[in-house]
């Protein structure tokens, strides 16, 4: 903390505002049902939540250099459906999971090269590649799913704890190396200039297209990660996994402050708003209310979340204008 | 101390079919302000985006402290010192004022080719310093571009700048849109800069913001300079006469 730490310039950062409302939110379904933080509970749902975590971070990241990914739900089931097929067809586990992981790498760079080589909005070349990976993993799951193969070492990556399995482990790692490039390294200065204003960033010599296409590439490599392991975890992989798992990662990415226009958003936002979405979801199970109000209860959180932000942010840009008057 | 920093000859820049800049020549003396006027659709942009590296002119040359230079990224041409701020994209304005005057520049520790963590305490501090020589005293390095003036934002840039030890500085329609009180403080910035060794090239439509900081004034229309005097060889209604009859 600084010698102008205040609590003002505290409460204007959006991922305070996220946290609170995780808070609110963990403390009213506990109201509801005190089994919600039984230990029971915290292992289903952090059993699950560290593949969300993952995927809302590429998407944070991104989001914050100013484009968008559409594709990485299909990513999410594309990358786990071909690493099992290729170990189905006699690859070794490892270097099978290299290339599924690999392919992740190559559906990013696809992205941002469509993108910005053709200059079109990111929307745009990510929906087409939505479409495109989830018919190849379709395609790929060659009529019905494959039975998964227990030589991948699946273990490793989502072990059961006592509490937690592996996978959340694995997030944290992600969360703290990407963090660290995110707000400590020059990579993740000129990830905030992009976004922030790409102009500005490249009369300043930063190569924003450079930028962006690691955003892409992270991104792509992130959402095919997570669905890595989240087909481990099930044992099973499915050609419907990860469906609408795009506009639920920039829900969370959002909830957890990240700007729709870039330049803003932090790590630790998106992991808030990737937990805050599953508690969510057991909560209004546990409390029994109809599942079906989940998304009902998002939607909200989504809206009331932006409305709040844009409020802080304008708040803050006035306290700064007035004080330009005097 | 009169030699020319920067000599212009011949330039053209043509786009699509539009002859934006026609056969420019210019000598830039070292530590002086010029003022380099015209209206909107001058060529002052073409101009200035070809010095600093973001285009490169169809034909001509341009020869920087002497050497011919042909700069292929305004990387090139900061690295050589010449400094260009952009009229409303100078800084990034979600971003701190320290995180903006050492984007693309950081200051890096435990570095992995040109990636690295940012020194931040020393950034932060170095920013403050880089404030203070340009007599601009602000709160805290934290604090975000946004939350600044229109002014304050200009000094920002001018201390970037100087940190940097710029050699030319050209500004870009740096007084548009300030009050007048604001004005008078960018252009006081901008007189400091000659005695610290900078010289700044001042683009404006606005004669008379530059008219009493400038040494040297150059006056555009349609792609061309129509006039290229000292102050003293010059007033301001012979210059306000050519700007609106060309």
């Amino acid at each position: 903390m600084n010698k102008n730490f205040s609590l003002r310039s505290l409460l204007v950062r959006p991922e305070v505002a996220t946290f609170l409302m995780f808070l609110a939110i963990m403390i009213g379904f506990y109201i509801a049902n005190e089994r919600f933080l039984d230990a029971r509970n915290i292992r289903i749902v952090m059993g699950i939540t560290p593949e969300y975590i993952i995927v809302a971070i590429g998407i944070a990241i991104l989001m914050i250099s100013g484009e968008f990914d559409l594709s990485v739900g299909s990513v999410f089931a594309l990358v786990p459906m071909t690493i099992v097929q290729m170990v189905h067809q006699g690859i070794p586990p490892w270097f099978a999971i290299f290339l599924g992981l690999m392919i992740g790498i190559i559906v990013g760079f696809v992205n941002g090269f469509i993108t910005l080589r053709f200059g079109i909005p990111s929307f745009i070349a990510t929906l087409g590649m939505l479409y495109i990976a989830r018919s190849l993993t379709t395609v790929a799951t060659a009529g019905f799913p494959p039975p998964f193969p227990h030589i991948l070492p699946n273990e490793l990556f989502v072990y059961q704890f006592e509490l937690f399995r592996a996978s959340l482990y694995w997030a944290l790692l992600v969360a703290v190396v990407l963090g660290v490039m995110l707000h400590r390294s020059n990579v993740g200065n000129w990830i905030y200039a992009t976004g922030g204003d790409q102009n500005a960033a490249s009369s300043m010599g930063i190569k924003t297209g450079n930028v962006k296409m690691f955003c892409f590439i992270l991104c792509g490599f992130l959402a095919g990660f997570a669905g890595m392991i989240q087909t481990f975890r099930l044992e099973a992989p499915l050609p419907s996994q990860g469906y609408l798992l795009e506009l639920e990662s920039i829900a969370a990415a959002v909830i957890g402050g990240v700007s729709l226009f870039g330049g803003i958003g932090t790590v630790f936002g998106a992991v808030i708003g990737a937990i805050l979405i599953r508690f969510l979801e057991s909560g209004i199970i546990m409390a029994r209310i109809d599942a079906e109000w989940f998304r009902a209860g998002l939607g909200s959180l989504i809206i009331i979340a932006v409305v709040f932000n844009t409020f802080i942010s304008r708040r803050a840009t006035r306290i700064g204008q007035n004080k330009a008057k005097d | 101390m009169m030699e020319d920093i920067i000599v212009c000859e011949g330039l053209n820049k043509y786009y699509s079919g539009v002859h934006a800049l026609k056969d420019l020549s210019l000598k830039i003396k070292k530590d002086s302000v010029v003022g380099l006027i015209g209206d909107n659709g001058a060529g002052k942009s073409t101009l200035i985006k070809i010095l600093s590296g973001a285009h490169k002119p169809d034909s001509g040359h341009i020869y920087f402290e002497g050497n011919k230079v042909n700069f292929k990224s305004t990387k090139e041409a900061m690295n050589l010192g010449i400094e260009t701020i952009y009229q409303y994209s100078a800084l990034i304005p979600e971003m701190s004022i320290a995180r903006n005057i050492f984007i693309g520049r950081e200051q890096t520790t435990y570095n992995v080719g040109t990636f690295g963590l940012m020194k931040t305490k020393t950034m932060q501090d170095d920013a403050m310093k880089a404030l203070t020589d340009v007599e601009l005293h602000l709160r805290s390095p934290d604090t975000p571009v946004n939350q600044l003036s229109g002014g304050e934002r200009q000094g920002v840039v001018i201390a970037r700048a100087m940190y940097f030890k710029s050699k030319v500085l050209i500004l870009d329609e740096p007084t548009n849109h300030l009050s007048v009180k604001e004005t008078n403080k960018v252009l006081r910035f901008v007189e400091g800069l000659k005695t610290q060794g900078v010289t700044s090239i001042f683009i404006t439509h606005n004669l008379s913001h530059v008219y009493p900081i400038a040494d040297h004034l150059c006056v555009m229309a349609r792609g061309e300079k129509i006039a290229d005097m000292n102050k003293e060889d010059t007033t301001i209604d012979e210059l306000t006469n050519l700007l609106v009859n060309g």
